[in-house]
């Protein structure tokens, strides 16, 4: 369109360097906190631009936070969380597009109600459900009557445990238990049209084979953002697993360990706050999910706006 | 609708399994186990728990803290949510005029999507302590006047920029797209009939984006009941004297720290109505009646 708004235009400008200063501005303070020592940091006029030591700052914070196991545990579930949800998602929407059963509505649902609670609001009893996996089908079998007919059968009382406390299992299976993906993959197969389902069948493959041949290399992008948006929330989750991994020096995850890094009375005694060793810790555990979202953007994007969440 | 299907068979229901196995023991078990939790109470010395009602609500809703942590949730939720909203559509507005360096603005709004929660408290605790951060020159003309460690409404405040800075990239990315599905020809259209690019903001561009901004308010607030217990750990930590206790943290620091499951219990419930309740109105009353195409 021609139109010509030299006025606007530099307005336009204006405004939008101004908001982009505002989102930038506080990690901008950040990072240049990181590049000071500890005296620089603490004095009364906050420092606007970057010292020389960033990467003493970097170092010391890695040492002190014990990083390098703790990325390789946050990668882990992180890379857990998104093979899971891309493979659960997937074969859950498929069974739901393209069979026709009863109950399938039902079905859709249960799994569609999950997306209304997200995990912070259920965590106690979500807690107490990781401490023993399997207590549901404890309290299933003890409520039933079914335990004890075993036990007068067999002599031997059935306990089932299995404890998810401080286990990559315990924290990937929660965050695994929406149904985020599932929405994405079900608007995408309900746009697949029928003739190619019918072609399918008329060469005689089944379901599996069509899956495989046919939608997942047609759904590459749906998986890429998809896998996107869960590294993402696997990377930054907190409270989860603040509270099921307690042996933080096997199973640590990187965000958890900033709440060891807040200068307060337990961690300087009192003394001069650690600000510059605090922010060079944020920095790094930031970069990874920031350079996937930019590296993903495209992807990303569109995924986000198709799945509402 | 669909009208070709593979024949039904155990593949479907084996397909089908793990997804409902997973949601059946980390979501609805836990669910059912916070009611079963909020109307009962456990004996402090084990043999189970005992049936009391609604005594945990009661004891709840009749406690002075709950309420205060009822209210700052409120306003941390209406506050954050129109500052991120007011500032990202103002923002994708502009980006979307495409203009020169339309491209780098947009990555510059979208990545701070990616950041954790937690990260931005820490930092947030960083930029605005009385000592060393942007305030700091104000304590040294008149020492004390900004200190949100020991102010209540200040520590209010640190928390609602916060939370309406990580929520910004996310409002921002539902706008632009929202934006730019606007057909071109009614844009056109409009400037035909000399409707300059402001007018067209308001008139035009501003009435399209109304099911957009119901959407986002819904997600927003309950993002920010949700969303807020990072923020507020690494930030606040719910001081000072509890003034930014909000339920999501009372919920974690009532049930882990205090130990109490069932009052903890009982406040989920109540959470959980509050976020169900929410998420009913965008379904049925948002999408419905704001719709303009």
């Amino acid at each position: 369109m021609i139109e010509r708004t030299p006025i606007l235009n530099f307005l336009t400008h204006v405004i939008l360097l101004i908001g982009l200063a505002l989102v930038i501005f506080p990690i901008w303070l950040a990072f240049v906190a990181a590049t000071h020592d500890l005296r620089a940091v603490n004095t009364a006029p906050v420092e606007l631009l970057p010292g020389p030591h960033l990467w003493a700052n970097m170092k010391e914070a890695w040492a002190l936070s014990d990083f390098g196991p703790k990325f390789v545990n946050t990668l882990i579930v992180a890379i857990g969380v998104v093979v899971g949800k891309v493979t659960l998602a997937c074969i859950t929407a498929f069974s739901l597009v393209f069979f026709n059963y009863r109950g399938r509505m039902l079905i859709f649902w249960l799994i569609f109600i999950t997306l209304m609670l997200p995990l912070e609001v259920r965590i106690v009893p979500t807690y107490a459900v990781a401490a023993n996996a399997l207590s549901p089908f404890q309290v299933m079998l003890d409520a039933s009557g079914l335990n004890g007919l075993i036990e007068t059968l067999s002599g031997i009382r059935v306990a089932l445990e299995w404890n998810l406390l401080n286990s990559y299992t315990g924290m990937i299976l929660p965050l695994v238990a929406t149904a985020t993906g599932t929405f994405l993959y079900r608007q995408f197969f309900l746009t697949v049209p029928d003739e190619l389902v019918e072609a399918a069948r008329m060469d005689g493959a089944g379901p599996l084979r069509f899956l495989w041949d046919t939608l997942i290399p047609l759904s590459k992008t749906n998986i890429a953002a998809l896998a996107t948006i869960m590294f993402v929330y696997a990377w930054n989750q907190y409270l989860w697993p603040l509270l099921i991994i307690t042996d933080r020096a096997n199973y640590g995850m990187v965000v958890v360990q900033l709440s060891d890094l807040v200068p307060d009375q337990f961690s300087t005694g009192g003394g001069t706050p650690t600000w510059h060793l605090a922010m060079a810790a944020t920095l790094m555990v930031m970069l990874p999910p920031i350079a996937i979202v930019i590296f993903m953007q495209r992807w990303f994007v569109r995924g986000l706006i198709n799945t509402d969440k | 609708m669909r009208r070709a299907y593979f024949k039904t068979s155990w593949i479907a229901a084996l397909l089908l399994a793990p997804q409902l196995l997973i949601i059946f023991v980390f979501f609805y078990w836990p669910s059912a186990q916070a009611v079963y939790w909020a109307f009962t109470l456990e004996q402090p010395w084990g043999g189970g728990n005992t049936w009391v009602g609604f005594d945990n609500f009661r004891n709840i809703l009749s406690d002075p803290y709950y309420w205060s942590s009822v209210r700052v949730s409120l306003i941390y939720a209406v506050a954050a949510t129109a500052l991120a909203m007011g500032m990202s559509l103002i923002l994708a507005m502009f980006v979307d005029r495409q203009l020169a360096g339309y491209k780098a603005y947009r990555v510059a709004l979208i990545w701070p999507y990616a950041i954790a929660a937690p990260a931005v408290g820490l930092a947030f605790r960083f930029i605005f302590n009385p000592n060393a951060g942007i305030f700091s020159y104000v304590n040294t003309v008149i020492p004390g006047l900004w200190d949100p460690t020991q102010i209540g409404w200040q520590a209010v405040v640190t928390i609602i920029l916060a939370g309406a800075w990580k929520h910004v990239a996310y409002s921002f990315i539902f706008f632009l797209a929202a934006l730019q599905s606007i057909p071109r020809s009614l844009t056109e259209a409009a400037a035909m009939d000399g409707a300059r690019p402001l007018r067209r903001m308001v008139d035009l561009q501003l009435p399209l984006l109304t099911p957009t901004v119901f959407f986002l308010f819904v997600i927003n607030i309950t993002d920010s009941f949700t969303d807020s217990f990072g923020i507020v750990d690494t930030l606040t930590g719910g001081g000072p004297f509890r003034a930014t206790d909000l339920m999501v943290y009372k919920i974690y620091s009532d049930g882990f720290r205090g130990f109490d499951y069932s009052g903890a219990a009982a406040q989920s419930i109540i959470l959980m109505v509050l976020v169900m309740a929410l998420t009913f109105v965008q379904f049925r009353y948002v999408e419905r009646r704001v719709h303009y195409t």
